[in-house]
């Protein structure tokens, strides 16, 4: 068996080398695959750690997803139009700067993860699944009637917003701008990991009681948890939108909260690329499948339902044998 | 707004309430025994209504599509539970949130497969359509007063189920203790796929139902689910007492917010700005409820921890 240090450089090497192929073979289509899958894990290693890391079973993390969005949805539409967004009590005007666009991203999803797990944390179990999942909803029906901002049709922006010293608009260059912010996520996720406050999370996963006892806050380590996790997935939806130049409700519906929740379980629960690994078969599963069949949801159905009621472990656990503790 | 409108839709509110307590009894049921968190219980929802909307069309008889719809819901539940559900008890929620998420996934599509991408009618039936007259000179749709009706008749059937028959003492004692009752011979399996059954044919009940007031198209079941989540959040799972007062709550508090929302915000602002921050705020009323629920009670309203 291998080691998963191995099998997690594998996977990220893959998922580079497939794209530079293409790039190189002259296929902008699979680079673009290639960029959906990785914008798709870093929602997943976002979710991840909540839910592998801490047990924490979020259903509703498409609300951050869709905030993430929303808000290069938002700023991008004002830059375009000229309009300033507020004008009083002082001037805030749109932008079409990648960078700016993710700090408001992280900032609002953050914030709006604050609300939520502050309100759902108080709960647990089943109840905090379901809790999060109806938060989830609120914000889809929310945007499906704010007419503002496109209601249900979604907004949508003409040209790639901008990033110092890129061109966006060609693939590969907004590819490479993907992964990387993919990398330096997964290093800091790591490192979160390791760290005391990763450690604590893990501890009271394993043992809530035991972790109150030696004198963890538990619901405030969660909490921050929640709103690090939160303010991943909102990135990831704002480089989402990037994507396909478009936002719309779908974003916040509770099919891409469980579709990133998908990602965990193919690749493997609790494990540092198990949502990199998901993404990318889930994206080749979605492409493959949708050439088959028309109704490829049923064949995504059976494969799901296999994974979970006879493959535990998902991919990176199949290959590394060694134990992670699963969520629950 | 008169009097008259008011009472019309409290009248609706209930309505929506008691089609969504037949959502939640299920789920709660099969939860509270079980221990299961079904997210397919929609599809359940879905195929009442569709099997509805064909029986009916097929046979002319709206009563002999309900019967249809009941079966078909029930024995779905039933083929469910014996092939997946069942090996998903011992397992933890996040388990159970994705098989039942698979399940959804291959039960929409089958049924795109089936009837096709476009929405069915269900027409309500000769002897329910036009409106009675109700005392106070109130004129309100004889269907919708027949799924009220419908709705706490199944409630009070449910209550009497559980509380005074020999099957309801077994469910009751399956929820408190799953070996015990095992080892005094009672056949936990069979009583499992009955409960779940039931639990699916109250969806298919409630599909059946509704089809004949919105469209019958793939997906429809989604929405219910969430709200019946809603519900039993705010009634406490596992408590079909819960459910009951979650789900009118729920009913009324939808209902109501968006009839009188927009006209409240309309005191003060703009006619269109009050049209679309009371309805914006209107979509969103039911989970602000819940939230409120839960800030004083984390298990609901008649939950215990």
């Amino acid at each position: 068996m291998l080691p998963e240090r191995v099998i997690n450089l594998a996977v990220l090497g893959l998922l580079l080398a497939v794209p530079l192929a293409a790039f190189a073979l002259d296929e902008p289509f699979i680079i673009t695959l290639a960029t959906k899958a990785t914008v798709l894990a870093l929602a997943g290693v976002g979710l991840n750690l909540a839910l592998g890391q801490g047990g924490l079973v979020s259903f509703g993390h498409a609300a951050y997803f869709g905030v993430g969005g929303y808000a290069m949805g938002i700023l991008a539409s004002h830059a375009q139009s000229y309009a300033p967004l507020m004008e009083v009590p002082f001037l805030i005007e749109g932008t079409k700067s990648m960078p700016v666009i993710w700090l408001v991203a992280i900032i609002a999803s953050a914030l709006v993860a604050l609300l939520v797990g502050a309100l759902s944390l108080r709960t647990s179990g089943v109840y905090f699944i379901m809790v999060t999942l109806a938060f989830g909803q609120m914000l889809y029906y929310f945007a499906i009637s704010w007419p503002a901002y496109g209601g249900e049709d979604g907004l949508s922006i003409y040209v790639r917003n901008g990033f110092p010293g890129l061109n966006t608009l060609d693939p590969i260059q907004f590819f490479g701008l993907c992964f990387a912010v993919l990398l330096i996520v997964l290093l800091l996720v790591r490192t979160l990991n390791r760290s005391p406050f990763g450690l604590a999370l893990h501890g009271a996963h394993q043992n809530e009681e035991r972790a109150r006892t030696v004198g963890i806050n538990v619901y405030r380590l969660r909490l921050t948890a929640f709103v690090i996790s939160g303010a991943i997935t909102g990135l990831a939806g704002a480089l989402f939108a990037d994507l396909n130049r478009f936002v719309s409700p779908t974003m916040f519906s509770w099919h891409t909260s469980g579709e990133i929740m998908v990602f965990i379980i193919l690749g493997g629960v609790a494990r540092l690329c198990g949502p990199v690994a998901g993404a990318a078969v889930y994206i080749l599963l979605e492409h493959m499948l949708g050439g088959l069949s028309d109704y490829w949801h049923i064949y995504l159905g059976v494969i799901l339902l296999f994974v979970v009621l006879f493959a535990k472990g998902g991919l990176i656990g199949g290959l590394s044998r060694r134990e992670v503790r699963h969520a629950g | 707004m008169s009097t008259i409108l008011l009472i019309e839709q409290i009248l609706n509110g209930l309505q929506f309430g008691v089609m969504l307590f037949l959502m939640a009894a299920g789920l709660t049921l099969i939860f509270g025994v079980m221990g299961l968190i079904n997210l397919a219980h929609g599809s359940l929802f879905m195929i009442g209504a569709f099997v509805a909307a064909a029986g009916a069309a097929a046979t002319g008889s709206f009563v002999l599509g309900l019967i249809a719809a009941l079966m078909a819901a029930a024995l779905f539940g039933a083929l469910i539970e014996l092939t997946v559900i069942r090996r998903l008890y011992a397992r933890d929620h996040l388990d159970q949130v994705l098989a039942t998420f698979a399940l959804i996934l291959i039960f929409s599509e089958a049924t795109r497969w089936v009837f096709g991408s476009f929405p069915l009618y269900l027409d309500t039936p000769e002897f329910l359509s036009g409106t009675v007259t109700l005392p106070g000179g109130i004129l309100y749709s004889k269907y919708r007063l027949a799924i009220i009706l419908i709705g706490l008749a199944v409630a009070a059937g449910l209550f009497l189920l559980i509380s005074k028959t020999r099957v309801g003492m077994r469910i009751r004692a399956g929820e408190n203790d799953r070996e015990m009752i095992g080892a005094l011979g009672v056949d936990i399996s069979i009583l499992y796929t009955m409960v779940f059954a039931l639990g699916a044919a109250l969806a298919g009940l409630s599909g059946a139902l509704v089809g004949a007031i919105q469209s019958v198209e793939v997906g429809m079941g989604e929405p219910v689910l969430i709200l019946a989540f809603v519900v039993i959040v705010i009634g406490g799972i596992g408590s079909i007492k819960g459910a009951l007062a979650g789900a009118v709550l729920v009913g009324l508090t939808d209902t109501l917010g968006r009839s009188l929302l927009p006209l409240l915000f309309a005191l003060f602002m703009d006619p269109s700005a009050a049209t679309s921050v009371g309805s914006a705020l209107a979509s969103m009323l039911i989970y602000i409820l819940m939230a409120g629920v839960l800030l004083f009670k984390p298990t609901g309203l008649f939950g215990s921890a």
